[in-house]
């Protein structure tokens, strides 16, 4: 392993913490692999190591997981992870050409990582947020309702080495480290930031009350 | 007119709604300490009474799911939340745990306290970080004010809640699949039986139960099972999320009783878009066999949607109006199953690379006659072959779609090109020769 | 009626397929019962042995099963019958009854088929290829899939000896359930999703992973292999496609140009069952026998890929006398008239010293013991080409000899408790290893040993640390958890050969057995290590586990072969005629199938003795320096029979007929010449004459050992510790380089404060014995037993005997670096 010292130690001690959640330890793969992107940027073969060694794994095993789930990246990955969803409603709704947009004006395709390691781009399967239509998301924050001109003014942002601020998430978007840490279960301290609901989420709400239809027997 | 219920919306608009103060300054916890008096199996009862079914797309009954765990021996059982919500067009969970992620909570607590589990988890889909950090929070909050831990309000009932992010699968969605993925494996469907009621996480008794089931116990605790029971249908009760997007005015989160109908809520979402009308909708997600305008007055309950050909699954209102090119609409549908299946069974593995190749062709204007009675027969193959419902799902919009839209499919053989302009569905203008060369866009994922 | 009765009733469930009616135990698979009366349902993710998946979806059938009112109702849609389980009242219909069922299988078969290549022609697994098939049976004749089918790099290399072409996989998983459920070693696992997953190792450039390879104990050894399983080539077997194959099989034959022939694998005791594949007298592989009481549906890397070795160039096919210091190939006759004249001129001088070997059939060695005794008039003898004690040979004639079938593969399954002492489950038990983690779980094992090898670990085996050469000790202080698992009902001590090398071991392991009521039993190395003993090929021991001390016993032996009497002078073991031979004591060596690098001294023993005459296969080192040079059959050219370590006879026939002769024929002319009829022509009259001779009366045993435990090394001396790995450089297994590349790195180990003392932190260790050169390797810190270095004992660039010059136990010289 290539892993310094100092890293090395903070890793083992994460992962105890890791593994300290879960009644069998082999639950806490997932959450390491995490870990390990919030290290390296992607899921290297040291960090495979890593959580083999962690788990008493071999390393067939964890790459059979690692290679399972989208979310982990095989190679280096962008500080900012541009997400554009593709799915059906979103694609329809405009996020096709989004993507056609961001993807030109990065000049990278799917997958792929711009040359200053900012952005890599991505094509998104739904990111269950069809009512905010089309969806970005970078580093899995919303960014709601985008049009190209939107979301190019976002690429164009992060490209300039700006903070972005997602529709609904914290204050500023975090780098790809940063919110792999997060899922790995630790918390960033940005829980309070940015809005409890998007105006499509409060749809029914605020129906209901402009129509005065209260809970029957005053429920609650 | 049916009105609308907002019973697990109602505080989604105040001041710091993720907050447990709020949550308990408008009555949050009070069903939890309330249940902490009740007898186990009472409350087991209540749930069964009322009639709540699975919200997470299946529809089986709660109650008696959890009635299905063996007699306690003292050994470890688990509650499983699955909050997963990946199904396009499912986007009902993900909203409510980002405004109250407490509500849920709760509903872990009180589900807990009934099936005797001390340690229960909540497995969230990986992609939506801000609901992750809310989860942890709403959690370490419920710790510090006695929601959770050791002796939960003095009633000697103890309970330890993980959250767990998931890494970006679909297939983590299907019970079984989300408990290896939470034993840090693969997220390939395991065989059943062995139910996970008998032998689920760590071969151990568990309950996998959706958000939103979890989230509506607390008020059927407080409210009592005549209140619950008020709401919906002869075998469909209760209140139930319906998310509308697409083509809509307001698209959103409507919680209505269930069996109301989409007239009644494309009504309360100001109708379709202005100069366009209903071509097709999803009533439950991607999975769902879609429906046309003539299902508008279809009662949105189970046996309703059921009857009429489809399923109400998540109700998962995708709304298309005459702009759309249902080829589009399918072809991008079935590269999602085939990017996402697990590939641990050959129908669904093979089945959706093969379909995914022929839709291609045939929406890019190059397919023949025979291709749509392959993508019928390779459909057959698949349907009721494939190891779970993931593969089932993946051929309920081509076949539905080729049975409502037969001619469009053929018009795309007969012209040889996509007949539709794809910029007049978007939701923003752009000049459409830009979306001309669409279909070449490269493939989405590898 | 008890639970162990074995006629009690078991529950049983009546079914109907396709019309017959079927009555199955209980929890009975469907596809298991349909086969019982001769349905076939195709499969491929289906395989008896490992737990079901359902993952190929080939096995659909149409069922129906009654309800809780007992009406019949049929399920909306076929059902896995590799999954399902047999209820009382089902009635099933398969493809030869049901159209859908018919129907699901066909669509499945051409979704198989989508991205199969149509490499038929060329791929290994054609002609004996069930999807191949399959697919006439029931495939279409044209494929409707007219799009891109799916294509990968090929062939990939897992491992030096097994290769995978991804295309051809149907991801049946069996390969990967078989590494993981019964190898325990899960090296290779399904990677990436959906379309594009495949088996594979950790291979950072298939996966396109980014960065460094991983090395270091993480990684699959300590030389970073992947998939060096020693079971790996059940893997190929079982593969129902061509996507696994090996790469000394790969594209040399085809199944219908093979003649297969049934046998017994000659590399270990267990005697596991075999299929030899050959074709114009040579083989072309060899493959698992299932046998259900001894190797199931396995075997070892070893007996599947080691046999080339009788096929070498250097194979003897002509016997060789010394002419002016040069071997010149001679006739027959011309030969063994010059071997009895010189075994004849030293047996009448200081004598002869016979050394067999531990690899031959019952019946060779037999004649051995017998040609010993009547031609040779000596004790001398010795098929233990390994360490050897008095302690040992008792043991083995006062509890092993002649007890015949003893603890079975199926005991040591049931056992509740297995204690291992002096024995490395997966590295000398083989398919051993592989029974008893059947049982992994179920079953509490112990291992005495310097530290937790990677096989004991796979069986969760709980460590009762301990030099080599301080078991009697441990055994004889045996309490707590260890001493009350063994007092269980059906509790197993296995004991290896090794512990010959520890004085009292065996003594305390008999003891132990006695004060628990734990059975015990001997698990040697070599194939023909039970047989000689119950031959008796040693010096003590007559045939049946007679004790040559015994007058009695004698006479019984010399009036079972019709003579007056057999030698009374007490014979001298392997190390005692090593040394003879050495000094001159003995004037000639007679000797089988022994490599001088296992037996320390027998190379400078040859070199002195004044005649030596060698049995063998190939132009040895011991051919190379013998008078005269018989050339002896190999095992598939010879027929006969292994006394596995149960004591089970393993009776195989020829595979390949030659002229080459087995040892027990050349022995019985070379008596004649020596005028003395030894009646060994024939394997039927030497199995007439042994089970004419019978076991032992216990009067005429040796007495069990009551040897004490050594003294404990001095402070600060480092003791070796040592044992072989089963791939590594025996000689059964040369002319295998793929083989060869699937054996664990050479390593020695010690543990981290040993490191300490000795100043070594990475790098080399330079061994040294009494006499020997001494071997470096690269040396690894482990947590292990403190003062011991362990080496492998005969791994490339270790070996033990030959270069150490010593036994584990002894005190060697540790010194960091070369
Ligand atoms: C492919 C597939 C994906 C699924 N995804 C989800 C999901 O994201 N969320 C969910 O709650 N249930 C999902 N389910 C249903 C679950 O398997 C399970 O029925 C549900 O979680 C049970 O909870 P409930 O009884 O409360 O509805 C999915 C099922 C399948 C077959
Ligand atoms: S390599 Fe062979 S045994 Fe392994 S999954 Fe593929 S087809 Fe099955
Ligand atoms: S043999 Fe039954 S599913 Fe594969």
């Amino acid at each position: 392993m290539t892993y310094d010292e100092s890293t090395l130690e903070k890793l083992k001690a994460d992962a105890a913490e890791v593994r300290g959640r879960y009644p069998v330890e082999r639950s806490a793969l997932l959450p390491l692999l995490h870990l390990v992107q919030s290290v390296d940027g992607y899921v290297s073969p040291d960090g495979i190591q890593f959580c083999a060694e962690q788990l008493d794994l071999t390393a067939a095993e964890v790459s059979a997981v690692a290679t399972f789930y989208t979310q982990y990246k095989r190679r280096p990955s962008g500080e900012y992870q541009v997400g554009v969803c593709t799915n059906t409603l979103c694609a329809v709704m405009g996020g096709d050409e989004i993507w056609k947009r961001v993807s030109e004006r990065c000049g990278v395709g799917h997958d792929e990582t711009t040359e200053d390691g900012k952005i890599s781009l991505e094509r998104l399967e739904c990111n269950a947020a069809c009512d905010f239509a089309p969806v970005v998301m970078v580093n899995w924050e919303f960014f709601d309702n985008m049009t190209p001109e939107t979301a190019l003014q976002l690429v164009d942002d992060i490209l300039d080495g700006k903070a972005v601020k997602p529709s609904r998430g914290p204050d500023e978007v975090p780098t790809f480290k940063e919110v792999s840490r997060v899922l790995a279960g630790f918390e960033d301290g940005r829980a309070d930031q940015g809005v409890g609901a998007g105006e499509p989420t409060l749809a029914g709400l605020k129906t209901a009350k402009e129509q005065g239809w209260t809970l029957e027997g005053g429920a609650k | 007119m049916t009105e609308l219920v907002p019973v697990l919306s109602d505080i989604w608009d105040q001041e710091q709604s993720w907050k447990r103060d709020t949550y308990a300054a408008n009555g949050g916890y009070t069903a939890l300490k309330k249940a902490l008096g009740l007898d186990k199996a009472d409350l087991v009862q209540m749930v069964k009474d009322s009639g709540l079914r699975g919200r997470g797309g299946a529809g089986f009954p709660t109650g008696m799911k959890w009635g299905f765990l063996p007699p306690d021996d003292g050994k470890p059982r688990y509650l499983v939340v699955n909050a997963d919500e990946s199904e396009p067009g499912t986007c009902k969970d993900i909203p409510l745990m980002m405004a109250n992620p407490h509500v849920l909570i709760e509903g872990v607590a009180i589900t807990s306290y009934a099936i005797r589990c001390n340690h229960a988890f909540i497995y969230l889909r990986g992609e939506v970080v801000h609901v992750y950090r809310r989860l942890l929070q709403a959690v370490r909050e419920a710790y510090e004010a006695g929601d959770l831990g050791k002796n939960i309000h003095g009633s000697g009932f103890d309970l330890d809640v993980t959250v767990h992010a998931g890494a970006g699968a679909y297939i983590c969605g299907e019970e079984t699949a989300l408990l290896d993925s939470l034993e840090g494996r693969r997220g390939q469907p395991r065989l059943k039986p062995p139910f996970p009621a008998v032998a689920g996480l760590y071969a151990r008794p568990t309950v996998v139960n959706n958000v939103e089931s979890v989230a509506s116990v607390p008020a059927i605790v407080n409210n009592g099972v005549e209140w619950f029971t008020a709401m919906g249908t002869e075998r469909s009760k209760g209140h139930g999320i319906f998310s509308l997007s697409g083509h809509v005015k307001r698209p959103g989160q409507y919680e209505a009783p269930l069996g109301i109908t989409l007239r009644e809520l494309l009504e309360m979402a100001g109708g379709m878009r202005e100069g366009h009308e209903l071509k097709f909708w999803t009533p439950g997600g991607s999975s769902t066999p879609i429906f046309t305008e003539e299902q508008l007055d279809t009662p949105l309950d189970y046996e309703s949607v059921g009857a009429a050909g489809s399923m109400l699954g998540t109700r998962a209102l995708q709304i298309f109006d005459e702009t759309t090119c249902v080829v589009r609409a399918v072809t991008r549908w079935t590269e999602f199953y085939k990017h996402e299946s697990c590939g641990k069974c050959t129908p669904c593995r093979e089945g959706t690379f093969w379909l995914t190749q022929i839709l291609k062709r045939l929406e890019a204007g190059k397919g023949t006659e025979a291709d749509i009675q392959q993508l019928l027969d390779t459909c057959d193959s698949i349907a009721g072959r494939s190891f779970c419902a993931l593969g089932d799902g993946a051929t309920s919009s081509i076949i539905s779609s080729v049975k409502k839209f037969r001619e469009e499919y053929e018009r795309h053989v007969t012209e040889g090109k996509c007949p539709f302009d794809h910029a007049a569905s978007a939701l923003f203008t752009y000049s459409s020769d830009t979306a001309s060369d669409e279909a070449t866009t490269e493939e989405a994922h590898a | 009626m008890t639970a162990t009765d074995p006629k009690a009733a078991v529950d049983t469930v009546t079914l109907t397929i396709d019309g017959k009616e079927v009555t199955v135990p209980k929890g009975t698979l469907i596809i298991r019962a349909a086969e019982q009366i001769g349905i076939d349902i195709p499969r491929f993710c289906d395989h008896p042995a490992l737990e079901p998946a359902g993952a190929c979806r080939q096995c659909l059938v149409d069922v129906a099963a009654p309800d809780r009112e007992g009406n019949v109702r049929p399920f909306p849609k076929p059902q896995a019958s590799c999954t399902m389980t047999v209820m009382d009242g089902m009635v099933v219909n398969t493809q030869h009854t049901s159209e859908e069922a018919d129907r699901a299988q066909k669509g499945v078969m051409e979704l198989l088929l989508i991205n199969h290549p149509l490499d038929c022609p060329v791929c290994d697994k054609g002609g004996e290829c069930p999807l191949q098939n399959q697919a006439m049976n029931m495939g279409r004749p044209e494929s409707r899939f007219v799009d891109v089918k799916r294509v990968f790099e090929k062939p990939l290399a897992l491992s030096s000896e097994i290769l995978l072409d991804r295309e051809r996989c149907v991801l049946c998983q069996r390969c990967t359930r078989f590494s993981k459920q019964i190898a325990g070693d899960a090296f290779i696992d399904l990677q990436n999703r959906g379309a594009m997953q495949q088996i594979g190792t950790f291979d950072e450039n298939v996966l396109d992973f980014d960065g460094y390879s991983p090395a270091g104990p993480a990684a699959e050894d300590e030389s970073g292999r992947a998939f060096s399983s020693y079971y790996s080539g059940n893997t190929v077997q079982i593969c129902p496609v061509g996507a696994l194959t090996s790469s000394a099989y790969r594209f040399r034959s085809r199944p219908f140009d093979l003649v297969s022939s049934p046998g017994i694998s000659e590399h270990d005791s267990s005697g596991s069952a075999i299929r030899t594949d050959h074709r114009r007298g040579k083989i072309l592989r060899r493959m698992a026998h299932k046998d259900p009481v001894v190797n199931e549906d396995w075997i070892t890397d070893k007996d599947r890929f080691a046999f080339s070795w009788q096929n070498q160039a250097d194979r003897l096919t002509r016997p060789l006398v010394r002419k002016d210091g040069e071997l010149v190939e001679v006739s027959w006759p011309e030969a063994i008239a010059a071997a009895a004249a010189g075994l004849k001129a030293a047996r009448d001088g200081k004598g002869v010293g016979v050394l067999p070997g531990g690899r031959l059939t019952l019946e060779d060695a037999y004649a051995y013991a017998k040609l010993a005794r009547l031609a040779l008039g000596t004790n001398d003898i010795d098929a233990r080409a390994r360490a050897a004690s008095a302690e040992e040979q008792a043991f083995l004639g006062s509890t092993v000899a002649g007890a015949g079938l003893g603890v079975t593969f199926a005991d040591l399954e049931k056992a509740p408790a297995v204690l291992m002492v002096g024995f490395e489950p997966e590295d000398e038990g083989g398919v051993v290893f592989l029974r008893m983690r059947k049982s992994l779980g179920k079953q509490q094992v112990f291992t005495a040993a310097p530290f937790l090898s990677r096989g004991a670990e796979k069986l969760a085996a709980t460590l009762l640390p301990v030099a080599p050469g301080r078991e009697a000790g441990l055994l004889d202080g045996l309490v707590g958890d260890a001493f009350e698992a063994l007092e269980a009902d059906g509790a197993v001590i296995i004991v290896g050969e090794r512990l010959a090398a520890t004085p009292g071991a065996l003594t305390a392991a008999l003891k132990l057995s006695q004060k628990t009521g734990a059975r015990l039993v001997w698990i040697p190395r070599r194939a023909g290590e039970r047989g000689a003993v119950e031959a008796g090929a040693l010096p003590g021991l007559l045939p049946g586990g007679r004790a040559a001390s015994v007058a009695a016993a004698r006479k019984a032996v010399a009036a079972a072969w019709g003579v007056e009497s057999v030698p009374s002078a007490a014979g001298r073991d392997v190390d005692a005629i090593v040394a003879a031979a050495s000094s001159g004591d003995l004037e000639a060596l007679l000797v089988g199938g022994v490599s001088p690098s296992d037996v320390t001294g027998l190379t400078d023993a040859i070199d002195k003795a004044g005649f030596v005459v060698s049995l063998e296969v190939r132009r040895s080192a011991v051919a190379e320096a013998a008078d005269v040079v018989l050339p002896v059959a190999p095992p598939s050219e010879k027929a006969g029979t292994f006394v596995n370590w149960e004591g089970r006879l393993r009776s195989f026939a020829t595979a390949i007929a030659t002229d080459a002769l087995s040892d027990h024929r050349v022995l019985d002319l070379l008596a004649r010449e020596l005028g003395v009829e030894l009646g060994t022509g024939s394997i039927g009259a030497v199995n007439a004459e042994i089970a004419a001779l019978g076991a032992a009366a216990d009067s005429h045993r040796p007495k069990a050992p009551t040897a004490k435990a050594g003294r404990a090394p001095k402070k600060g001396d480092v003791v070796l510790a040592s044992w072989h790995q089963l791939i590594d450089e025996g000689a059964l297994q040369d002319g295998e380089p793929y083989l060869a590349g699937t054996g664990r790195a050479t390593v020695a180990r010690l543990s981290p404060a040993t490191a300490d003392r000795l100043g070594f932190a990475e790098g080399a260790l330079t061994v040294t014995g009494e006499g020997g050169e001494g071997v470096t390797v690269p040396a690894v810190v482990t947590d292990m037993v403190d003062d011991v270095v362990w080496l492998p004992t005969k791994s490339p660039g270790s070996w033990v005997a030959q270069e150490l010059r010593t036994v584990p136990g002894n005190v060697v010289t540790v010194k960091v670096g070369a």
